[in-house]
């Protein structure tokens, strides 16, 4: 186990160095400089302004500079807005981020984990088939369709829920978490179905069936924890695909969080930004996959048992 | 004496042909069916929409703005007077174009990189598919959303952006494949009987590793259109004047709560499409029976 542990905690190490170096010269790279929108500006006051920011330096020691303020967790300032550093701006907005990918998150595993226990228990039958139809409609269905409708059909039509913001009405976090959360939902009652039907077929299963325990028994306490391995291990990918998701939702929506400045970052040319919320989110990607597939090893004894024979 | 036998043996092997038995399976399923019949259809009229589109694609009338579906314009105007059926004929076009030509580009790179891997084993495939799991590991979403922000937006680097992102499973499904067949007895043999390696790849390996890698393309082909329209709705993806389902679909939120109509069918015609490719794949995985290819 501390040897897959270790293992993966080495890869971890370039993959964030590739990610950062790529990061940084990609936006380096980038046709005109943040400062190119104000019109003509005195040499001078450039000069100055490059010499702030250190833009007169090398590209190598820019590199450099960067990595080294990198390990004491300094992103820099951001070019857009002066006097304001990147890790203020990322404080301001990863809260929201989080709390809205946590309550998709939620949303995705409770509703998606249902549905698919559900339809692995009577597999081709309408109990299986209705669910994952519905499966196959979060998939198909894109955030950015998706989140429109719900707006117009329970903010603007029924009048039920708000149709933006974030934590000024009760119930405003709502539509975005569902809208958030459904196509994982839809991937996650999938990935459910799927391992359920796998582990049921198992032998351990059969044994505990015939010790005689009720059927909700060998669900509960022999199928789920290894037919939910798959789940496990897709909660990494899933989280990636929450935070870039948050950027369209949280346009959507008009919420302040990390995707909006993010994007709106991206669009100004505010490389301090860009560079330090892609390398933030890239570490938090990172992680969460170290953390799922460290969690889905543990789950699954098979595994455990071939990195201790090493 | 002996080569009539060994035709009629290669006559009777195709009579139950892999193909024959999995298009029968494919046909017993009508959801892969539909998904077949819609994507045909799709395809025909992208490729026909200069020729049958009821409007040219530059017609506006700003005098007219929007208006509900009447008999003169099917799925009504947008508010610059535009035929909306026009407008998503020629989206689809661009679409479905970005979904096809990035697979290709994805599928070209992955077949080629996992069979090399899978070929030359040791140390070059250890370091090869290290590579690729190092890449897996990126964020690539937010790479992508910062390469066209980055490189401004044009289509060809769409397509490479996409196709770089999405060779990665396909490059290894096609070595794990190359991989197990190449122990197998049949390769053996074939070997043992002297044929050539280009022999054996085209007639033994090729056609073992085809099924697998039709089923991920088909499943591949959606989740590239999703992420055009993806990046087109945040601004990042297709320009105006062009323009594709994603950005149809863009327009159509800003204006749902007058127009809803705006907003419903493109959204409709991109449902419609992902729904049949994925009805579609899943079939091919059932008939083809290719296990955890993709889900």
């Amino acid at each position: 186990m501390w040897r897959f542990v270790g293992y993966r905690l080495l890869q971890a190490i370039p993959v964030l160095l590739v990610v950062i170096t790529v990061t940084f010269f990609l936006v380096r790279a980038a046709p005109g400089g943040p400062f190119s929108s104000e019109k003509a500006v005195i040499p001078e006051v450039k000069a100055a302004l490059e010499a702030q920011y250190g833009l007169n330096l090398t590209l190598f020691q820019q590199y450099t500079s960067y990595l080294s303020d990198l390990t004491k967790g300094d992103l820099g300032p951001s070019f857009k807005y002066p006097g304001r550093s990147v890790n203020e701006l990322i404080a301001a907005g990863f809260p929201v981020t989080a709390e809205l990918g946590f309550y998709a998150l939620l949303v995705a595993l409770s509703i998606g984990g249902v549905a698919g226990i559900i339809a692995s228990l009577r597999p081709n039958t309408a109990q299986d088939y209705i669910p994952m139809s519905a499966a196959m409609i979060g998939i198909c269905m894109p955030s950015f369709l998706l989140g429109p409708i719900l707006i117009l059909v329970f903010g603007i039509y029924l009048e039920w829920l708000p149709v933006s913001g974030w934590g000024d009405i009760p119930g405003d976090k709502i539509l975005p978490a569902v809208t958030l959360g459904s196509t994982y939902a839809a991937y996650v009652a999938r990935l459910s179905r799927a391992g359920m039907l796998e582990v049921m077929s198992q032998d351990y299963i059969r044994t505990a069936r015939a010790k005689g325990l009720p059927e909700w028994q060998v669900v509960t306490r022999h199928a789920l924890r290894g037919g939910l391995i798959p789940v496990v291990a897709f909660l990494g990918p899933a989280f990636a695909g929450l935070l870039s998701g948050s950027f369209v939702v949280e346009t959507i929506f008009q919420i302040p969080g990390l995707g909006r400045f993010y994007v709106q970052a991206a669009f100004n040319r505010d490389y301090t930004m860009i560079l330090g919320a892609t390398v933030f989110l890239a570490t938090l990607i990172v992680v969460f996959n170290l953390l799922s597939d460290i969690l889905a090893a543990w789950m699954n004894p098979r595994l455990r048992a071939q990195f201790a024979e090493q | 004496m002996t080569t009539p036998v060994i035709a009629n043996i290669i006559e009777a092997e195709q009579g139950t042909s892999l193909w024959q038995d999995a298009w029968l399976r494919l046909s017993r399923n009508r959801l892969a069916l539909f998904g077949l019949a819609v994507l045909v259809l799709f395809i025909l009229i992208a490729t026909l929409t200069p020729w049958i589109a009821p409007y040219s694609y530059t017609q506006h009338d700003l005098d007219l703005g929007a208006t509900p579906p009447s008999a003169a314009h099917w799925l009504g105007t947008d508010i610059f007077g535009r035929d909306m059926l026009t407008q998503i004929m020629y989206g689809g076009r661009i679409s479905l174009a970005v979904g096809f030509i990035a697979t290709a580009v994805a599928l070209l790179i992955g077949i080629t990189w996992g069979a090399i891997a899978g070929y030359a084993g040791g140390r070059i495939d250890a370091v090869m598919m290290r590579m690729v799991d190092i890449i897996y590991a990126l964020p690539f979403m937010i790479f992508i959303v910062l390469l066209m922000v980055v490189f401004g937006r044009n289509m060809l680097l769409l397509f490479l952006a996409i196709g770089a992102v999405e060779w990665l499973t396909m490059a290894r499904i096609m070595r794990s494949q190359v991989q197990s067949l190449r122990q197998q007895e049949f390769v053996e043999a074939a070997i043992s009987l002297g044929l050539s390696p280009a022999t054996i790849v085209r007639r033994h390996l090729i056609p073992n590793a085809l099924g697998p890698i039709i089923v991920y393309t088909t499943l591949t082909i959606p989740s590239v259109m999703l992420l055009e329209a993806f990046l087109s709705f945040l601004g990042l993806g297709v320009q105006p004047p062009q323009t594709s389902w994603g950005l149809l679909i863009s327009y159509g939120a800003e204006s749902m709560e007058e127009y809803p109509w705006l907003l419903l069918y493109p959204g409709i015609a991109m449902t419609l499409t992902l729904f049949s490719l994925n009805f579609l794949g899943d079939g091919l995985r059932d008939a083809l029976d290719v296990r955890g290819a993709k889900d």
